[in-house]
């Protein structure tokens, strides 16, 4: 059951990056994409019981920590140069 | 017994926190909802007995990354136009094809796992022998993410930096 409930989460995140506009949302979409996934790791490693899953999850935390930490500033960034934080508006970025 | 309608019923809350993510206009009632999923999920940890990770999670996830996020969405306080139309015109196309992957994930999944609906609480490891294990085996991982966190506080710092260097 808790398997199901990671894969519509994972699915629910990624409908959320592809369909909205807003930068921070599909921002926010991405990190209920990690969740999901955090949640199928935990379920099997407390069905098989093995450590290393927890071990996995607690490393994709701080993975998902610092890839905020340097998505934001690139936000913050974006929106100071153009004052919109609707993707299509960057649609000219090259590379 | 209270387990399992406590699980059900945080799973619940994960999944109507997650749909309302994807209708809700304002992104601070976006993050709001996150942030009710990611407690939810804690919960769920919490429940299946795996405690160090339901702490980190409320810690880590609903502590920094829920603030920082806020923080952000209160430095742009932007209305341009996707606050007025929230979805792009990917919505139609995009739901499709999350609805065929959800539909190849489900069929893996109804194939594969029979034993995936049997997940109760109980026999989960807390945080005494997680931080055993943790730091006996998996040092070197510690310490390549010490090395990766000290990485994005400088990428993060010279990505300011070039701002800063553009606008001066």
């Amino acid at each position: 059951m808790l398997i199901g409930v990671s894969v519509a989460l994972f699915a629910l995140g990624l409908l959320g990056v592809i369909a909205r506009r807003n930068v921070l949302v599909m921002l926010m979409c991405m990190e209920l994409m990690l969740n999901g996934v955090n949640l199928s790791l935990v379920t099997f490693a407390q069905q098989t019981g093995a450590a290393a899953g927890a071990v996995l999850v607690f490393l994709v935390f701080v993975v998902a920590t610092a890839e905020i930490a340097i998505a934001i500033p690139i936000v913050l960034l974006l929106v100071k140069r153009k004052e919109v934080l609707d993707l299509d508006a960057y649609s000219d970025l090259k590379g | 017994m209270i387990e399992t309608v406590l699980l059900w019923l945080f799973a619940g809350t994960a999944l109507a926190a997650g749909a309302l993510m994807l209708v809700l206009r304002h992104p601070m009632r976006v993050a709001l909802a996150l942030a009710a999923a990611m407690l939810a999920l804690a919960g769920v940890y919490a429940l299946l007995g795996v405690h160090a990770i339901a702490i980190f999670q409320v810690l880590i996830y609903v502590g920094a990354v829920m603030v920082f996020m806020v923080y952000a969405i209160m430095l742009l306080d932007v209305r341009d136009r996707s606050f007025v139309r929230r979805f792009s015109w990917l919505v139609v196309p995009g739901t499709l094809a999350a609805l065929a992957f959800l539909a190849v994930l489900a069929h893996g999944l109804w194939r594969g796992l029979p034993e995936a609906g049997t997940a109760t609480a109980g026999s989960g490891f807390g945080i005494q022998q997680f931080s055993i294990e943790f730091l006996n085996e998996y040092w070197l991982q510690f310490e390549l993410v010490s090395v990766l966190l000290v990485a994005s506080v400088v990428a993060a710092l010279a990505v300011l930096e070039v701002g800063r260097r553009h606008r001066g």
